[in-house]
């Protein structure tokens, strides 16, 4: 035991060469797989983590589609899971479906899409594609995870209290989440949403500085800004995006959290409620959607560029082909990452604001467009005369190329202020942001899991089942969403509990019941992807060192977990990491440890 | 018990399935096939069925327009209405070309070059000239975007004329009250210590200007041609106002009063004799006859559009476009609030 505490004490800080690591490579089963610092562990952490989060969020969608699908409908399911408080005879409770509606958001975008895709990628790729033995620091690293892990067990928690879990939405808008009087939820379970969230956020700053101070510090030789694979400088911006924004989060919801408890008024005023007007003055509710947005937008990008980087990375090595443009693509994530900062107000054209500023951030989401476009093209093309292997990675990474660009098309609506007034907050926003953010993003995060499942658990999953959960999850996620744009055409608000009151909404319950039955069989679907999973992690065949004759420094390691990845010295680079179907080579990969031969050019021609 | 059995089921089913995908891994291993491998004819299986999904997904979008665009909101029944949604279908045209455009390139390429045994990637890194196209004509197709959006978001944000007839629309949970300004035209002013009793909306007694506000629960009356002007005010959380068929929205915030204005152009009486509005009010009069539920007949409509707690979604009020001469005797019908007591 005095061994090992010796090696974690040390370990951080020496960078460990292999030989140290050889000494004491009796770790306990402690320190190897729970307190462990080694980047890949914490990745596999957060992976796990995340799949128990989004499943449990992905239950609730089904719990609250199948009141939509069938308002009102009695489900033993409903009474069984939700108890005969909340789901009393089988239909859930209008309050209870509110928390479902709230806590499946909050799971989605913060513990799945943001913890999980950022925490298992960023985790897992950083030190391997830049050529580090670890991260900078894996002690925060190993608190990264920790604090993650207690602010999901915080937010499973709050479903259990009395008044049930915060219900407002997943942005939770004061007044609503400020007053017990305006919904139950806004209780002990609002205060539970508020404090898990901010253990997150010191979770992913943690994680975000870790990222960041690896990329620029510890790259091996060789290994310039220009050589980085884009997984790398989408882990990169993605990180510096959370580092500034996140404690914006944290203001919003410290404010917030005195509003409710100390008698503060930063977002109340004019109220009464419940019988009684409140003394709260002066404060406005304005002031916390401002502060919201500025973390939520940058937010949407936090979700996507890891999936994008991913994206970029499965699709040039399955198409076999370099990534096309890859300094575009570079300009294109600096780009997106700068406007993410600038755009925060077109969440809150209706809210009263200033027309002039409202045009304003009209003028700046709609720039983004430009970098987006940039992003898909250069995808299409590098698919273009590619040589493309179908693994279910690559399926998944072209299916998010098609989501980007189908969801992605209606936000040139909704950044239109006047256009934005007819659709605010309908089901067409709902299926704007599900495809391009939600949908994006998750199919990314599956195409991670498959193309590096080698990596993360030394097997390989099964093609099979991977090849039939891409092709459910895909025809159901459209299938799912994309009809949700005519819903919101009618006029159909998002977060009502039945559209029952009003008769002009009758003729589209087909509609819903279509929309549902996807969703249904869309989540049944996963249940393939989690059986794969831990399947083959115990049991899948034994994967060969490179699977995908890929380029990247990743693959040049060994196919065992060994402490500081490389058993003897870093590798050095000598190219980018895209020389595929390169003329003159004898195969159609050169990894970036080759050196140049004499009068090559390296980065494709630049 | 028996949800033990259950339980004890489903792990048994777990188990199972994981013993027979062993039994068939072990079966190819004999066969000496590395069947988990990825090999040519996955590659030519999945390029066809991206081929497939890819004419699925157009016929899948085309059937929905067919299906559902006569479920969408019938036309616009104000005067910035219609403007906007011409603009609104030249952006959503827009749009579904680029959505074609691109989902099948993106389809099609994956599909053209999946690969065979003897093919061959073609190395082919950038092409500035290329990428140059696809940064500046998106950036013109914008700049138009943005020039029309712009063009209309001023005009539905100007400032409302002198004469405009001025409503308070006043939320809490969960309904709507309109106030109207009365002769003055002048809202009288209101705080929220002043709520109490009848006095629902916190009306200053003392404020003259509020002496002939007429309050209104159950049905907001207004003229069409003429301009209203909608003071919007909330007393306990956010809500939102938000009215489909004049394709206006604005947000009721607590300590703030907002607004939104607005020319209706078309009654109520109007819109029920369109044949198009005709035809949708009978498809959902059949569908409300089998659940047993009252004939609908149509009505413009105010609805809550911000998450506010367990009624959000029945907070509602109907709304009546009259003609002027509607308008004038139904406003003469009603009391001033003052006047009631």
């Amino acid at each position: 035991m005095s061994d090992h505490h010796e090696h974690s004490a040390h370990g951080g800080e020496e960078g460990h060469s292999p030989e140290h690591a050889h000494e004491h490579h009796e770790q306990s089963f402690l320190s190897k797989y729970v307190f462990s610092m080694d980047h890949k562990v914490i990745a596999r952490q957060f992976l796990i983590t995340a799949v128990v989060m989004a499943l449990v969020g992905m239950v609730m969608s089904s719990l609250f589609r199948l009141q939509l699908g069938w308002p009102n409908h009695k489900f033993w399911l409903i009474e069984y899971l939700l108890g005969d408080h909340w789901g009393k005879g089988g239909t859930i409770d209008p309050n209870m479906y509110l928390a479902l509606v709230t806590i499946h958001g909050t799971i989605m975008v913060f513990f799945l899409l943001t913890g999980g895709l950022s925490g298992t990628f960023a985790n897992l790729l950083i030190p391997y594609q830049v050529g580090a033995r670890d991260m900078a620091s894996g002690f925060l690293n190993m608190l990264s995870f920790w604090f993650f892990l207690i602010s999901s067990v915080v937010m499973l928690c709050s479903l259990f209290v009395e008044g049930g879990p915060a219900s407002s939405g997943w942005t939770v808008y004061p007044p609503l989440s400020a007053l017990p009087q305006a919904i139950p939820g806004s209780g002990t379970g609002m205060t539970l949403w508020l404090l898990s969230i901010t253990l997150f956020v010191i979770s992913a700053l943690l994680g975000g500085l870790n990222y960041i101070i690896t990329v620029f510090n510890m790259r091996t030789k060789g290994m310039s800004m220009t050589r980085l694979p884009l997984t790398i400088w989408a882990f990169l911006v993605t990180a510096i995006l959370g580092v500034l924004s996140f404690p914006v989060l944290v203001s919003a919801v410290v404010l917030l959290l005195m509003d409710r408890t100390f008698g503060t008024s930063f977002y109340l005023s004019d109220i009464y409620i419940g019988g009684q007007a409140l003394e709260s003055s002066g404060g406005s509710p304005i002031l916390y959607q401002h502060l919201f947005w500025f973390l939520g937008h940058p937010e949407v990008y936090i979700v996507l560029l890891p999936a994008l980087g991913i994206a970029s990375e499965v699709i040039a090595t399955q198409a076999r082909k370099p990534i096309f443009g890859y300094r575009a693509m570079i300009g294109s994530i600096l780009a997106i990452g700068f406007l993410s900062f600038i755009v925060w107000g077109h969440h809150m054209f209706i809210t009263g604001m200033n027309p002039f500023l409202g045009s304003v951030f009209v003028f700046t989401t709609l720039l983004i467009a430009i970098p987006s476009a940039v992003k898909a093209f250069n995808y299409i093309t590098t698919l273009w005369k590619g040589n493309i292997k179908f693994t279910p990675a690559m399926l998944f990474a072209i299916g998010l190329v098609s989501t980007f660009v189908t969801g992605g098309v209606t936000g040139i609506i909704l950044a239109d202020s006047a256009l934005d007034v007819p659709v605010h907050d309908t089901y067409f926003v709902v299926a704007h942001f599900h495809i391009v953010m939600g949908l994006s993003a998750v199919l990314g995060m599956f195409a991670g899991v498959y193309h590096w499942f080698p990596k993360l658990f030394l097997r390989q999953m099964n093609k099979k089942m991977g090849y039939l959960h891409f092709w459910l999850t895909f025809v159901c996620a459209y299938g799912t969403f994309f009809p949700m744009h005519f819903l919101g055409l009618a006029g159909v608000p998002r977060r009502y509990y039945t559209n029952s009151a009003f008769p002009m909404f009758d003729q589209l319950v087909n509609l819903n019941m279509l929309v549902s039955v996807f969703a249904i069989v869309g989540a049944l679907a996963q249940f393939i992807f989690v059986f794969n999973f831990f399947y083959s992690m115990f049991r899948g065949p034994k994967s060969e060192q490179n699977p995908w004759h890929s380029n990247a420094l990743e693959w040049t390691t060994p196919m065992a977990h060994t402490h500081g990845n490389w058993p003897g010295a870093l590798p050095v680079v000598h190219r980018w990491a895209y020389d595929y179907s390169k003329p003159g080579k004898r195969l159609d990969y050169v990894p970036q440890t080759v050196p140049l031969e004499e009068g090559e050019i390296d980065g494709g021609g630049h | 018990m028996i949800q033990v059995l259950v339980y004890v089921a489903i792990v048994l089913l777990i188990i199972t399935v994981a013993q027979l995908v062993r039994v068939f891994e072990l079966a190819s291993e004999l066969k000496g096939a590395k069947s988990n491998e990825v090999n040519y004819k996955d590659h030519r299986t999945q390029g066809k069925l991206i081929m497939g999904f890819l004419i699925a997904f157009f016929a899948f979008f085309i059937w929905q327009v067919f299906n559902y665009k006569d479920m969408l909101l019938p036309e616009a029944a104000s005067v910035h209405g219609k403007d906007l949604d011409w603009l609104m279908w030249f952006n959503m045209w827009l749009v579904i070309i680029v959505f074609f455009i691109i989902n099948f390139l993106l389809f099609y390429f994956a599909y053209k070059y999946y690969s065979r045994p003897d093919s061959m990637a073609t190395y082919y890194p950038h092409n500035n000239k290329l990428e140059m196209i696809w940064t500046v004509v998106p950036a013109i197709v914008l700049a138009v975007i943005i020039i029309l959006g712009l063009k209309m978001w001023n005009t539905i944000t100007e400032p409302a004329s002198q004469d405009a007839i001025v409503i308070e629309l006043y939320a809490k949970q969960f309904d709507w009250t309109a106030r109207y300004a009365g002769k003055d035209n002048v809202l009288g002013r209101s705080n929220f210590k002043n709520i109490g009793g009848a006095n629902a909306l916190g009306m200053d007694t003392l404020d003259p200007a509020g002496l002939d506000d007429i309050v209104v629960h159950n049905e907001l009356h207004i003229p069409v041609g003429k301009q209203i002007e909608f003071k919007i005010n909330s007393r306990d959380v956010i809500h939102s106002a938000f009215m489909p068929h004049f394709r206006i929205q604005m947000n009721a915030v607590p300590g703030m009063t907002t607004s939104m204005h607005m020319t209706p152009s078309i009654t109520t009486d109007e819109m029920r004799r369109k044949p198009y509005v005709i035809d949708q009010v009978k498809r959902i009069n059949e569908i409300r006859a089998k659940k047993g539920e009252e004939p609908y007949e149509f009505n413009y409509i105010l609805l809550c559009n911000k998450i506010c707690g367990a009624s959000h979604s029945n907070m509602q009020m109907n709304v009546v476009v009259d003609t002027q001469e509607q308008y004038d005797t139904w406003l003469g019908q009603q009391k001033a609030f003052f006047a009631k007591k």
